[in-house]
């Protein structure tokens, strides 16, 4: 029953990241000019770009140039950056390690942050911490990011002149460079994703403590932290790891517009820099990653919501 | 003895949506003595719920004490400290709440739950208290008493779930139980023995016991002395045979005016000039169920080979314990669950199966009204709205006619026309269910499908509804096929019953033939076990061979044989249990699916009579 609906649910993700390859392919395949213009770009004469298009490939019909990228993803060969020719595998490769320490870092200070307010504040709903939680929530919830990293470079790069505006790595960091570097990221992250994982959990955990199961273990004289943490957190475990899936992966998104304020080395400033220098491949390879992270982050929602049903776990 | 329980001029006040504060308990006062079971009945709204949870220092969200004191073993516990009250709640006071599924914490085993308690409150040792639990179990005669406790709630039935509970609030040993309409979730069959498991529950441990219910014939067997409520006061108290027999106050008679008397043939509603009239409705061989079709069968098949035929005009009552496929047909007859066999059909033409294919006027014919008045609203239409839509979407009428219509559907189910400008909220449970219906009616249909149409409603206002059906019922050409598991209400209305166990039709006929000899096994056991009102029937019911072979197994859907043989005290070993029982078919088109000879299926339910 569950190794049945966790393969349903895998069968799903790989036919949404298929679907999600087509929709980046043809997405770019639409916009004026091709790849051919972009690495001639202004010099280009009809002789060079019909060359290039011979060499490229580029007169075959769209679906067949479609199958032949899918192919090589599926190999795992994204081909070369346009400009400089470098394996774009590599290039990935280099910045990831970046990008996903921002990611690990962001949500490793905020889960076990967000889960523990969102705790106290439905344990002691109505509380004066619980209103200042629901109204501090709901402020930074209304800010994007990029108002935030702005808010806070302000702060603390200008006015106080702790932390540099822009994130630069020298090639071998010190660990107090790299923390540096990371402050301001990774505040600006964390903003981003714990108010809404904040709200979800104290809103899961209220919504069972008005269930007729907490109730009753008022009425058996259970004490009111074990009624939270050992009645409420089981019952509320599904939507709130679903909120924490959701949000972790919409740090993605976040991370692009993270990187670009602080000029950040990672993955989503090499995809934005791509997108500048027309450099399709490269664009097409971190979109396509980043597809995948996101759509891994659902399914992995989705199994840990299957596998803790105990009414799943337990079958009669 | 002095009282364990004394509460003195209680006061408390509750919150209504709009905010104010409102009165729903005014000055009540009562005693409750160890080796005593004192009976809080009325109405939902009389306070009775609001009151026993006083005896545990706790009023549910959205109520508040306001005056008045609790006297526990003579501790004023509404002036303890939350931690004192934690103290006393499930150590001393135990509580037993009306739906066991609800009550229970889906996350964790039965036996984590149980031994909660001795944990918590630090009575004794886990082994102990396992220990213990195993030795209660067994007590309650409940299956595996050694291994039920590794089980998750949803791995058991209702009603061993309800006995668990009880099991659960003994693990203290607990000077008072309070039992909240303990079995009015479960079937009739299943509540004798959950009945007859808390009596010995409270005689052995020589507890005080507080039983909340509404249900006049469970009080008949559970309380020594029962107090009467009415918004909030008392309105009588006294011993159980005084109030139930000579009842002294002018609210204790209208309540038991609106107890049905148990099934009898003598009794029952409506007689018919029935088979003489051409079905309006017609199954034949229906074959139903749940999930994906595959090779002709869906995953999960509910109903096998029905046959069932409405007759114009009447009433139909469809009975059986939950589980047995009452709600399933209905859905089949509306074509909200296609049947892959059978068919359909409405003055003789087959209807598709899925509402879908079905056209506007097969649709206006066949009409739905469901169980539950408080959901089955759009909060934001009014009650004209919610009438005036079938009346446009069928009939056509707009403007002042479909206004006037709209008031003329409010009289026909006894309600202002006034109603019209309310929003559902505004509505009683009671008015909302009659809304319901005018909006089926609004239709003009041929056959209203009625889904345990007053289980969600006190007897009163159920026993009103009832009422207002049968008159309808007489007025208009219209047939009710009305689906129960109170065994009462469908006698007292119906002109045929029809008798499902596991999906397949046990017995059909008219109402009088149903409720006489010779019975189908399961008709008799369902007729013996609807408890009467009087003291002491629990305890000869319990001594019949019915009750003992009907608690050996739950509704199984057995695929050989019939599906009642592991219940059914008449069973014949190697027929039975193989082969599909023949039908009988007598007079006035009553038929019976046994094994047994006619003559052998005469004898009169056990205890009755």
């Amino acid at each position: 029953m569950i190794a049945n609906l966790i393969v349903r649910r895998l069968v799903l993700g790989v036919i949404t990241i298929w679907v999600m390859s087509a929709l980046v392919f043809f997405g770019i395949e639409i916009l004026p000019g091709d790849v051919a213009d972009a690495i001639l770009g202004q010099g280009a004469t009809e002789e060079t770009l019909h060359a290039i298009r011979e060499e490229l490939g580029l007169y075959r019909p769209a679906y067949v140039r479609y199958l032949d990228w899918l192919g090589g993803l599926l190999r795992g060969e994204v081909g070369e950056a346009l400009g400089t020719g470098r394996s774009i595998a590599e290039m990935i490769g280099i910045r990831l390690p970046t990008t996903l320490t921002l990611g690990g870092l962001t949500a490793a200070i905020a889960v076990p942050l967000a889960l523990s307010l969102g705790l106290i504040a439905a344990m002691y709903p109505g509380s004066l911490f619980d209103r200042a939680i629901t109204f501090g929530t709901l402020i930074v919830i209304s800010g994007p990011e990029f108002l935030i990293a702005t808010l806070l470079v302000m702060l603390f790069a200008i006015e106080l002149r702790w932390v540099p505006a822009v994130s630069y790595l020298s090639q071998d960091p010190t660990f107090q460079q790299i923390a540096r570097a990371m402050l301001l990221p990774v505040m600006t992250l964390v903003f981003a994703v714990l108010a809404p994982m904040t709200r979800m959990t104290r809103s899961a955990v209220l919504n069972v403590m008005a269930s007729p199961a907490i109730e009753m273990a008022i009425l058996k004289g259970v004490p009111r932290m074990r009624i939270v943490l050992w009645h409420a957190l089981p019952n509320a475990f599904a939507p709130i790891v679903n909120v924490i899936a959701i949000n972790l992966a919409y740090l993605i998104t976040g991370v692009v517009v993270v990187e670009v304020i602080f000029s950040f080395p990672g993955v989503a400033k090499l995809m934005v820099d791509g997108v500048q220098s027309r450099d399709i491949p490269v664009v097409q390879a971190c979109a396509m990653l980043f597809c995948a992270i996101y759509i891994g982050f659902y399914i992995l929602a989705d199994v840990i919501s299957i596998v803790s049903n105990p009414r799943l776990r337990h079958p009669k | 003895m002095s009282a364990l329980l004394r509460i003195e001029d209680l006061h408390m006040e509750g919150r209504r949506p709009t905010g104010e504060w409102m009165p729903i308990v005014r000055g009540v006062s009562l005693e409750a003595r160890r080796g005593e079971v004192l009976a809080l009945i009325g109405e939902s709204g009389a306070g009775k719920s609001t009151i026993a949870l006083s005896s545990l220092a706790y009023a549910r969200p959205g109520c508040r004490f306001t005056g008045g004191e609790v006297l526990f073993d003579g501790t004023p516990v509404l002036d303890l400290s939350l931690e004192q009250k934690r103290e006393m709640r499930g150590r001393r006071v135990a509580y037993i709440a009306q739906s066991a599924a609800a009550a229970f914490n889906v996350a964790h085993t039965l036996a984590a739950q149980i031994t909660e308690g001795p944990a918590v409150h630090g009575t004794m040792p886990q082994a102990e208290a396992d220990t213990q639990m195993v030795d209660l179990a067994r007590r309650m005669r409940l299956p595996e008493p050694e291994r039920i406790g590794r089980k998750y709630p949803h791995q058991v039935s209702g009603g061993q779930l309800q006995r668990l509970l009880a099991v659960m609030a003994m693990s203290c040993g607990p000077d008072l139980l309070v039992f909240d309409e303990p079995t009015t979730a479960i079937d009739v069959t299943t509540q004798v023995e959950v009945l007859a498991a808390f009596k010995d529950v409270i005689r052995e441990s020589g507890a005080a016991a507080l039983y909340v219910t509404h249900d006049l014939a469970v009080v008949a067997q559970m309380a020594d002395r029962i107090i009467v409520l009415y918004g909030g006061e008392i309105m009588e108290q006294g011993g159980t045979d005084q109030i139930l027999h000579e009842p002294r106050h002018d609210y204790t008679r209208q309540l038991m005016a609106a107890v049905r008397p148990p099934p009898r043939a003598s009794g029952s509603g409506a007689d018919l000039e029935s088979s003489a009239q051409p079905p309006v409705l017609s199954l034949q061989g229906i074959d139903a169920g749940y999930g994906g079709v595959k090779g002709g069968k869906p995953g999960v098949q509910i109903l096998f080979d029905v046959d069932v035929d409405i007759p114009r005009g009447q009433a139909v009552g469809v009975i059986g314990e939950s589980g047995c496929g009452k709600s399933t047909m209905a859905r089949v007859i509306s074509g909200l669950t296609p049947s892959f066999e059978g068919e359909v059909r409405l003055d003789g033409k087959t209807l598709p199966p899925d509402v879908k294919h079905r056209d506007k006027k097969d649709l206006q014919r066949v009409q739905l009204v469901l169980q539950m008045p408080d959901v089955s609203f759009n909060p934001k239409k009014l009650v004209a709205q919610a009438l005036g839509r079938p009346l446009e979407f069928y009939l056509g009428m707009t403007g002042a006619e479909r206004d006037r219509r709209v008031g003329e559907l409010l009289n026909m189910v006894e309600l202002p026309a006034d109603y019209a400008g309310r929003f559902p909220h505004e509505l009683s449970g009671g008015e909302k269910q009659r809304v319901n219906l005018a909006r089926a009616l609004a239709a003009e249909p041929d056959v209203i499908l009625c889904d345990e149409v007053t289980s969600a409603l006190d007897t009163v206002v159920g026993a009103a509804i009832i009422k207002l059906l049968e008159s309808l019922q007489e007025r208009l050409d219209t047939a009710f096929v009305f689906i129960s598991h109170d065994l009462s209400t469908v006698a007292s209305f119906a002109n045929r019953i029809v008798v499902l166990y596991a999906g397949r039709v046990a017995e059909q006929g008219p109402t009088r033939r149903i409720l006489s000899p010779p019975y189908h096994p399961y008709t008799r056991l369902l007729l013996s076990s609807v408890p009467e009102m009087r003291t002491g029937w629990l305890e000869d019911h319990r001594a019949t061979r019915e009750a003992e072979q009907a608690m050996a197994d739950v509704v199984n859907i057995g695929l050989t044989g019939c599906p009642f043989h592991t219940r059914c005290p008449l069973m014949i070993p190697g027929t039975c249990d193989v082969k599909r029982p023949p039908v009988h078919r007598l007079e006035e088109d009553h038929r019976i699916a046994c094994h047994r000879e006619i003559g052998e299926l005469q004898e009169a339910p056990g205890v009755h009579g």
